[in-house]
């Protein structure tokens, strides 16, 4: 069995995270870069199947600009085989649309039996790009996974609800969407780190997973409209009591909605 | 969650421009250890320390390790996790031999890792860092069969070591020693004696534990020409080389201390243990200068650990602190510039520390591996004047920053809650543990100083100021640095003829009254020159924002607290006279 991990580069949630005022993008120099931990969590899985040897293989794949190759060795020091990374100034800016088609232009041609992917980035938050990869892909989709189990033509889990868990399952292929339950990721040890040097990571462009670049764009399937500086923290207010105090507090709830 | 960010950055930056990493990655010894892949592994390395080390420090000083009455030792939960972790994660085995299941890389990789891993537990750390001294030891003196018996075991961290040299009336004065060592009939020793204050002599990360006691044969030389070296194993091993039956020795006691309470400190009594010789009887004390120069290395080490966990820690404190109005405007205490001052010196020093103990690392790689007899000689050298200075500017500088982190707390430093006051109360035991911080200065003045009637420690001075004159072509800023770096070196060289006439006219007293004086004043020279260096080097890059941070860090190192040399120099040559000047009983 081969397994297909999505992954994707993020700032770190420690570090401050900018938007580039003029283009709406994210600015990636304004902070450290990371591997998203939900994709980390998604690798997981997929190692863990590899270690109970239901699945064979394990690729990550990636988009994302030159310093994404991080995240791919990342990766492959955790114990991935071999990774994907698609790659190209004129993808820069795309939207979860043409993510999803250069993700699944990768995927397509892969022959792979299962595909993973954390349910959403840190970053974007958009939650919608492995639905769209399996849609283009014709692929059923099992989303928002807590737990995986991953058999030889099958793949099943749950899926936490308001009230109740759901237990879900699909034939082979299929794409999975896992969340922050499934177990934590294992560290890369050093003998993966060395291992990683020697693994082979395919680089792909535009071209190559079939997706149009050019003077239209990525940006043709959504527009950003307007981008502002996030406002300053505004002083609190301060109620000083003189013995009407509980009246002002709960006047000031009521304004605001919150009670 | 975590609160450590590992400087992998500076480190990365310190290896490639500062510290000529280069000089050990072109050696085929180290083919494999290129800067990416070393770099890589520190990244991964320090994300791991960070995440799975850095949380339970905490629980180190609030539960600690405790001897239950059986004379087992239980230590935090959340250490033994951790160390299980660690053991699968093979950082402790990077820079051992791969012959014994080593990573190969270059000692200064292994301290670079050593810096992540105290950063995020000095108490936790401190077990790995005598296991590494007993595994030196091994590596120079074992006989194959014990190489082989304990080695790979001992690398990867499964088994772990302890070092026994203290006995209640011999500290520093290790040749007091009076365990005792008897050969019986199949060539092994029995061993009888106490010791004290062993760390990490008992505890529950591995089942296995091989102690490295010094004893005495019958009829050994009084003092140190007298001390042999023995393995004693937790359990002895049975015919496959397993853990078998238990070595007739007890942990007595687990001593109530000031900080590190996560590293148990041990009172050890060996009952006719079973021991086995390292190397021949009475060469105990070569021996221990062979893991020496690591341990003191590593403990200087901790000076650095502990301060940039409290420089990091007290840093975030500032920046949410509000407390009257700045001279900056900014809104919380950082814009004060007594605040800024406390901040700007704990980066600086940490910096300049760092730079000094990755030095001392890469020559120790030289020592050992340069095919080259004249470096590897030359190298040796520089080890010996380095190695005393890293151990004791590096805990002074510990001690000294770990408090102005906690003075930056305000109050809040002296609420334990904060836990501002543990990076301070953990750094005390550095300056005095693996040697005193007087015992460095003594050595450095007493042992090294005259290597070469003083020649080794001129040439020094000597490579030190080949990077003044580009300072100086540099102009500007640059050049100002240069100019001050230079004064101090100066001095320096006064301060170093002053101590080789005294030292030769035979006032051996007034040499040491000066010793720890003169020790600080390399330590403080030499991060100002290392400094320097690092300006340059970051003016050379396509980096704006590195070349900047340097300069600020140079310029403030060199103005603000290079100053210092001069009054240490005049101390350091004060003599010994004003000292002894009241008799013992008027003190
Ligand atoms: C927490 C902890 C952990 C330890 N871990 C270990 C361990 O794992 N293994 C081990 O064997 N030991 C260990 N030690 C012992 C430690 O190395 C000694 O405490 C240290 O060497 C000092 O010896 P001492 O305590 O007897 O002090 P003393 O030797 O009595 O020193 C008292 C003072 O006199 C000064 N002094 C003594 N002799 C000289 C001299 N010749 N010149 C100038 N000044 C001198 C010292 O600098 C010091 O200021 C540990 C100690 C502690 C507290």
């Amino acid at each position: 069995m081969r397994i297909a991990v999505l992954i994707k580069q993020v700032p770190d949630t420690w570090g401050e995270r900018k938007l580039d005022l003029a283009t709406g993008r994210l600015d990636r120099d304004a902070s450290d870069r990371i591997i998203d931990e939900i994709g980390e969590r998604a690798l997981e899985v997929a190692l863990q199947a590899r270690d109970a040897k239901t699945a064979d293989e394990v690729v990550v794949v990636t988009m994302g600009p030159a310093p994404a190759a991080e995240a791919v060795k990342k990766g492959l020091s955790m114990g991935a085989d071999s990774g994907i990374h698609i790659s190209d100034d004129a993808l820069a800016g795309s939207d979860t649309w043409t993510t999803a088609e250069a993700l699944a232009g990768a995927l397509r041609e892969g022959g792979f039996d299962l595909v993973i992917a954390g349910n959403e980035s840190t970053d974007g938050r958009g939650g919608v790009v492995p639905a769209m990869v399996a849609e283009l892909l014709g692929l059923p989709l099992l989303a928002e996974l807590d737990e995986v189990t991953i058999g030889a033509g099958e793949v099943s889990g749950s899926r936490g609800v308001d009230d109740a868990i759901l237990t879900v399952s699909a034939p082979l292929p299929a794409l999975v969407s896992i969340t922050e339950r499934t177990p934590e990721p294992r560290f890369p040890n050093l003998r993966g780190i060395m291992g990683a040097k020697k693994k082979p990571v395919a680089g792909q462009d535009s071209s190559a997973v079939g997706v149009e670049g050019g003077a239209a764009g990525p940006g043709a399937h959504s527009v950003v409209t307007a981008t502002a500086e996030r406002p300053p923290r505004s002083a609190g207010t301060i109620v000083e009591d003189d013995g009407t105090a509980a009246a002002q507090l709960a006047e000031f709830l009521a304004k605001n909605r919150l009670i | 969650m975590t609160d450590y960010r590992p400087p992998i950055q500076d480190i990365a930056f310190t290896l490639e421009h500062v510290v000529g990493y280069d000089r050990l990655a072109e050696l085929p010894v180290f083919e494999h250890a290129d800067l990416e892949t070393t770099v890589g592994i520190l990244q991964e390395a320090g994300e791991f320390m960070a995440k799975v080390v850095a949380p339970a420090n905490r629980d180190g000083d609030v539960i600690g390790a405790v001897r239950n009455p059986d004379g087992t030792v239980t230590t935090p939960e959340s250490f033994r996790e951790a160390y299980a972790k660690l053991l699968e994660s093979g950082f402790l085995s990077v820079p051992f031999p791969e012959e014994f299941d080593g990573g190969g890389f270059p000692w200064v990789v292994g301290l670079a890792i050593q810096e992540l891993l105290q950063t995020s537990s000095l108490a936790f750390a401190l077990g790995p860092l005598l296991t590494h001294g007993a595994i030196d030891a091994l590596l120079h003196y074992g006989s194959d069969e014990q190489k082989k018996t304990y080695l790979p075991k001992m690398v990867t961290g499964e088994w772990m070591g302890s070092m026994n040299l203290t006995e209640p009336q011999a500290g520093t004065d290790v040749g007091a020693l009076t365990t005792k060592a008897v050969k019986n009939d199949d060539g092994t020793y029995s061993i009888t004696g106490n010791k004290i204050f062993i760390t990490y002599g008992e505890h529950d990360f591995t089942e296995q534990i091989a102690h490295l006691v010094l004893a005495r044969v019958p009829g050994a030389p009084e003092g140190t020409k007298g001390i042999s070296c023995f393995i004693v194993p937790k359990y002895l091993l049975d015919e496959d080389g397993e853990p078998g039956e238990r070595n007739s020795y007890q942990c007595t006691g687990v001593e109530h201390k000031l900080g590190i309470h996560g590293s148990p400190t041990c009172s050890m009594s060996y009952e006719g243990a079973t021991g086995y010789l390292i190397g021949e009887e009475n060469i105990g004390m070569r021996i221990m200068f062979v893991m020496m120069n690591s341990a003191r290395l590593s403990v200087g080490m901790q000076g650095l650990a502990v301060a940039m966990r409290g420089y990091q820690q007290s840093l975030e404190y500032a920046k949410q602190r509000v407390q009257g109005q700045t001279v900056t405007g900014e809104a919380s205490i950082v814009g004060h510039p007594d605040v800024r001052r406390m901040l700007m010196t704990q980066k600086a020093y940490t910096t300049a520390l760092r730079r000094l103990l990755l030095l001392n690392a890469v020559n120790i790689d030289l020592a050992n591996h340069h095919p080259d007899e004249a470096v590897r000689t030359r190298a040796s050298e520089v080890v010996g004047l380095l190695t005393p200075i890293s151990k004791s500017w590096g805990t002074d500088l510990g001690v000294e920053l770990s408090s102005m982190g906690l003075q930056i707390h305000g109050g809040m430093g002296f609420i334990e809650e904060t836990g501002a006051a543990q990076h301070w109360r953990d750094s005390r035991i550095t300056p005095i543990y693996e040697g005193t911080n007087g015992v460095q200065a003594a050595d450095l003045v007493g042992r090294k100083m005259p290597v070469r009637q003083g020649q080794s420690f001129l040439e020094f001075l000597g490579e030190m100021r080949e990077v003044l004159p580009e300072l100086e072509a540099a102009g500007g800023d640059l050049a100002a640095i240069g100019g001050k770096v230079a004064a101090a070196i100066d001095l320096l060289e006064k301060v170093t003829g002053w101590m080789l006439r005294t030292g030769a006219s035979g006032d051996v007293a007034s040499v040491l009254a000066g010793s720890v004086a003169y020790q600080s004043q390399w330590g403080e020279t030499i991060g100002g020159w290392l400094m320097a260096k690092s300006a340059l080097a970051a003016s050379k890059l396509d980096d704006a924002a590195q070349a900047e941070e340097q300069l600020a860090l140079a310029k403030y190192y060199a103005t603000h607290l290079l100053p210092k040399t001069a009054g240490l120099a005049g101390q350091a040559t004060a003599g010994a006279g004003d000292l002894f000047a009241l008799a013992a009983d008027r003190l």
